[in-house]
């Protein structure tokens, strides 16, 4: 029987490495939209050293993110804002004439999935990156990225050091960007001074926010009465947080992690008797259209986020509608973001004029020094610009949930 | 004072649904002597049925909690018969390994056809919520529910094993498969009863623990899953009374550690109490001393 | 002395397998036709290597089965981590590795005999749920660990990276869950496997040594091998530690592999410890082969299956449940011995119609 076994595992990877094999062309011929058409695909599996231009090339754009497992959700939405906003710009004649593909692999929100992800899509001939979705995998594919220099934008990575390579930009605000603001937005405004924080101490994004609005919050004035923590593994039940910082005399709670938790907070303090204000942050966004959600409860929630589904502008409008007929929902900030990096590397690269013949690192070079000129109108603010670093220079925008929508605090 | 009693009752909330997901884990692993890793994945199919047919199809919440209760029991005869029974005889550790790859399956699955956005469960129990010592402490209706449905399912799951010739039955199998057999008990239909009362128990703690969290996804039954596993082992496995005390006792260990110690090490010391009960009672609380033989 | 020289060939096309994966893999990548991703999957697939077969020692010579077998990576990783961040950082790159490697191994091996200690005392599905615990309580609480160091040495918390108090010029190593940025990535293909060798080397010399023989003696009959004066806890111990430390190794391996380390249910989890546990089972539980290329297989066919996408998961669990229904149905195994004869039979019958 053993013997059986070991017959079958060696006949299966021989098979296996045979198909591994091929696989540098294969994978790429498969995948191909009509768009592409023959040859083109092989080239840009050899993107590194591809050097025959051809008029039927294309982008090849790609990104990463959890598209199975509990954070499915985000992954899916990048995915899915990104394909909205490549169909857009193919429909209207490409990048500087090219077509442009878009490929995306699952990486499950881990770093090395993250950086196998990564490195399938290098094989399908990836030129520019949007990802990863998730801050914690988004640093481990960086220094992939720095190594190959290939141009990276991440819609919805926070964690500071991203941006430190040089060849990786960011769509969304950082963690320092949003936990110092938030602070500063209270303290500012005099909403409280008593603040108690929940957050998840087990998340990159989470606990980054939370370090940088407690630091910020001695500036301020603020006292923090008390910080209580959740982790992946128990996210469900917040009463005995909920509990303390109501007796600790919070009037204030934060809430920076995202509103599929946060629903039940408000659910459960509402449960308690218990009201002080909520205020929470970018990750927030799409408690409204929670599917089940009884919104009433987020009544007088205020958040920071750059992008609203409900706003009355035409971009967003024909954004939301166009995700609703592809993808049956609401699109949340994740979409928002991976939609404007496109159209950010769409910019850029026709500022510096790339063409898909171009090495991956030649059109980084090229992409690098155009990015602090380009300035963007996109869903998640207008007239965006970035700096020297990478970061965007959007200011998070405070709203407060008013009858069931969001009205802006300003 | 109000704030301890408040933490205590959350955890008695939290325990009891830990219990009902314990004593389906209990009675499988005291009568097919397996641990059904897919446990914890039925009860995420009970929440998903409640919540298609009580949200979305807008029936009364007692169609939904009925029709979770047909779909998990069917759902635990079928894995059980078609992945479990044939490795009847294989050892302990295959079947282990297959319950995991049944579980698997089924948080995938889920992610399928339901999709992967989080759902929000609308709770089915409307009672309003009680006010105790001059409104400082409020027990929910959901929390009042779920101690009483564990009472009740204490009560007649002791009662069926006791009193029915099936309990009997299965008390049999447990003792000793062989004799059992001998006896003219039909050893296979008995296994797939307890995993039907299992799946159906599963069922009903899917409902509860969702009406009480109110949150759906395919991995909302993998912690509860795996906490009352812990329950389980931690009221000895295989005893009834011993999950349910298990259960309850977890909770309220839980909460209280996230009260008073640290609510990020919360989970780490109920699992550190678990390990110092085996190391005290090697067979948890209640658990029997099986006497080796040679 | 047949035994002795049939264990030796056992032990040899172990070691001559690994040797030609190597071989392949090594021409295949200089040959430059290696496809990114198999690159990126060489490090992993050493690593898991390692893991498989460290956890063979316990659950298939020593017959225990261990569900916390990631927690000993982690602490394997964040040793290594660690020292490669401070002391380390100015070391040569492999002079650091070898010694995070030995520290790592060395740690590991610590927690695995204090965890032993308790462990041990408990069988069966109660020792398995108990390492599950301990998995989860190294994770958990690593999560909660706040590192830095200054010119005063180092400051360590559970509450948050504003309580280290750094002084000037303080450097922050651990930032709790986000864990620890800026690693070295100097683990290399050739590294991994000569780890991948060492360990072999250790395993398989303990399986034919009189230790493992005593090892599989309390396995298969605790009584019998107590009576004739064989100390059960000693053996188990041993096993136990050497596993950890194996564990331990391979967790160094994975911290040098990515440029960043958290300690995440994905990574650290039960769910990793199970998928060990799959290895194990799927490549014959105490078959170190078999564990060696089911390690090789498992990880390479999910990243092979990526067009499924969606169905990715779920193939990979029907597979999982058909391949436990083959191998260990008393029905399908009865059905196979019955095909084998069958066409054996039909061979010699046919080798006689020749003749």
């Amino acid at each position: 029987m053993k013997k059986f076994m070991c017959l079958t595992m060696t006949a299966a990877i021989v098979a296996m490495s045979l198909a591994a094999c091929g696989s540098s062309t294969e994978s790429a011929d498969t995948e191909t939209t009509a768009a592409a058409a023959e040859g083109a695909d092989t080239e840009a599996s050899e993107a590194a050293e591809g050097d025959a231009a051809s008029s039927d090339a294309v982008f090849v754009i790609g990104g990463t993110g959890p598209l199975t497992g509990s954070t499915a959700i985000y992954g899916n939405a990048v995915k899915n804002g990104g394909q909205i906003a490549v169909d857009e710009i193919n429909a209207a004649g490409g990048i500087n004439g090219y077509q442009v593909k878009w490929i995306f692999e699952d990486d499950e929100a881990d770093t090395e999935k993250a950086v196998n992800a990564y490195n399938t899509l290098k094989d399908q001939g990836l030129q520019m990156f949007v990802g990863t979705t998730t801050s914690g995998s988004c640093l481990a594919v960086v220094p992939e990225t720095e190594n190959d220099n290939m141009f990276q934008i991440t819609p919805s990575g926070t964690t500071a050091e991203i941006t430190a390579a040089d060849n990786v930009y960011r769509m969304c605000f950082s963690d320092p960007a949003q936990g110092t603001k938030s602070a500063e937005y209270i303290g500012q405004n005099g909403l409280a001074t008593k603040i108690g924080v929940i957050y998840d101490s087990s998340d990159t994004y989470s606990s980054g926010i939370y370090e940088n609005f407690a630091a910020e919050a001695a500036n301020q004035g603020l006292e923090i009465v008390g910080a209580e923590a959740f982790t992946a593994d128990s996210k469900t039940d917040f009463r005995t947080q909920l509990q303390k910082l109501k007796d600790a005399g919070a009037e204030l709670v934060f809430l920076p992690f995202y509103y599929t938790e946060a629903s039940l907070v408000l659910q459960q303090a509402d449960e308690m008797g218990w009201a002080p204000m909520f205020f929470g942050c970018d990750g927030m966004d799409g408690i409204l259209t929670l599917e089940g959600f009884d919104t009433s409860l987020a009544e007088g929630l205020m958040l920071l986020t750059p992008f609203s589904a409900d706003a009355e502008d035409e971009l967003t409008q024909n954004f939301v509608a166009k995700y609703q007929e592809d993808y049956g929902e609401v699109p949340n900030q994740f979409a928002a973001d991976a939609y404007d990096c496109l159209y950010v590397i769409k910019a850029a690269a026709e500022e510096a004029g790339i063409t898909p013949d171009m090495s991956v690192s030649d059109m980084c070079e090229a992409l690098k020094p155009v990015m602090t000129q380009i300035e963007i109108d996109g869903l998640t603010g207008q007239g965006i610009k970035f700096t020297e670093d990478g970061e965007p220079n959007k200011a998070p925008k405070a709203v407060v949930i008013e009858n069931g929508a969001y009205k802006s605090m300003e | 004072m109000s704030s301890f009693i408040t933490y205590l009752i959350n955890g008695i909330s939290l325990g009891s649904v830990y219990a009902i997901i314990a004593l389906g884990y209990t009675m499988v692993y005291g009568i097919a002597k397996m641990l059904n890793f897919a446990h914890g994945d039925i009860i995420m199919v009970g929440g998903f049925t409640t919540y298609y047919i009580a949200s979305v199809m807008g029936m009364p919440s007692a169609v939904g909690v009925l029709g979770a209760v047909v779909v998990c029991t069917a759902l635990g005869v079928i894995i059980e018969r078609i992945a479990y029974k044939p490795l009847r005889e294989a050892s302990s550790l295959s079947v282990l390994i297959t319950a995991i790859g049944v579980s698997y399956f089924l948080q995938n699955a889920a992610l399928i056809v339901f999709g992967a956005d989080t759902k929000s469960f609308k709770s089915v129990i409307d009672i309003p919520s009680l006010s105790l010592m001059g409104g400082t402490v409020t027990v929910s209706g959901e929390t009042m529910v779920t101690i009483l449905s564990c009472i009740i399912i204490l009560i007649g799951l002791t009662a069926f094993i006791n009193k029915t010739k099936t309990g009997q039955a299965m008390l049999a199998v447990s003792e000793d498969k062989g004799a059992a057999t001998l006896m003219g008990i039909n050893v296979n239909r008995t296994i797939a009863v307890t995993f039907a009362i299992g799946s159906a128990l599963a069922a009903v703690a899917g409902v509860l623990l969702c009406s009480s969290y109110p949150t759906l996804s395919s991995t909302t039954g993998a912690m509860p899953g795996i906490k009352a596993f812990v329950a389980a082992v931690f009221g000895g496995i295989g005893s009834i009374p011993g999950a349910m005390i298990g259960g309850i006792v977890l909770g309220i260990i839980e909460n209280l550690s996230k009260a008073y110690i640290s609510s990020q090490l919360s989970d780490a010391i109920v699992f550190a109490v678990l390990i110092i009960v085996l190391l005290v009672k090697p067979t948890g609380l209640m658990g029997k001393k099986i006497q080796e033989k040679v | 002395m047949k035994n002795k020289s049939k264990a030796f060939k056992q032990s040899f096309t172990t070691y001559a397998l690994v040797l030609a994966f190597y071989l392949v893999c090594e021409i295949w990548l200089k040959t430059g036709n290696m496809s990114s991703l198999m690159e990126g999957l060489l490090v992993p697939l050493c690593y898991y290597m390692i893991l498989a077969v460290s956890l063979n020692i316990v659950v298939g010579i020593s017959g225990e089965l261990s569900l916390g077998h990631a927690g000993f990576m982690c602490v394997g990783a964040f040793t290594g981590a660690i020292f490669a961040v401070t002391a380390g950082a100015e070391m040569p790159e492999y002079l650091e590795l070898f010694i995070a490697i030995i520290l790592g191994a060395a740690v590991s091996a610590v927690f695995g005999f204090l965890i032993g200690i308790p462990v041990l005392r408990l069988r069966g599905d109660y020792l398995a749920i108990v390492t599950l615990a301990f998995g989860e309580i190294i994770k958990n609480v690593i999560n909660t660990i706040y590192l830095g160091v200054d010119v005063e040495g180092m400051h360590i918390t559970m509450k948050d990276a504003l309580s280290l108090n750094l002084g000037e010029g303080g450097k922050t190593i651990i930032k709790g869950a986000q864990g620890i940025t800026g690693l070295p990535r100097n683990a290399n293909f050739t590294i991994g496997i000569i780890l991948v060798f060492i360990s072999l080397f250790i395993v398989l010399n303990l399986i034919n040594s009189r230790q493992g023989r005593a090892i599989m003696a309390i396995r298969d009959n605790r009584i019998a091998a107590e009576s004739i004066g064989l100390s059960v806890s000693k053996y188990k111990m041993m096993a136990f530690v050497i596993s950890a430390a194996l564990a331990g190794v391979a967790g160094v391996l994975y911290a040098h592999n990515l440029a960043t380390l958290q300690a995440t249910p994905k990574n650290f989890g039960y769910n990793m410890s199970i998928m060990i546990l799959v290895f194990v089972v799927l490549g014959g539980i105490g078959n170190i082969k078999g564990s060696l290329i089911a390690a090789v297989i498992l990880t390479i066919l999910p990243e092979k299956l990526r067009f499924l996408s969606d169905y990715r998961m779920l193939i990979y669990a029907v597979v999982l449940i058909a391949m436990m229904l083959f191998n260990s149905a008393p029905k399908a195994v009865a059905f196979r011995e019955r095909l084998v004869e069958s066409i054996s039979r039909k061979n010699k019958k046919e080798a006689k119609e020749e003749a």
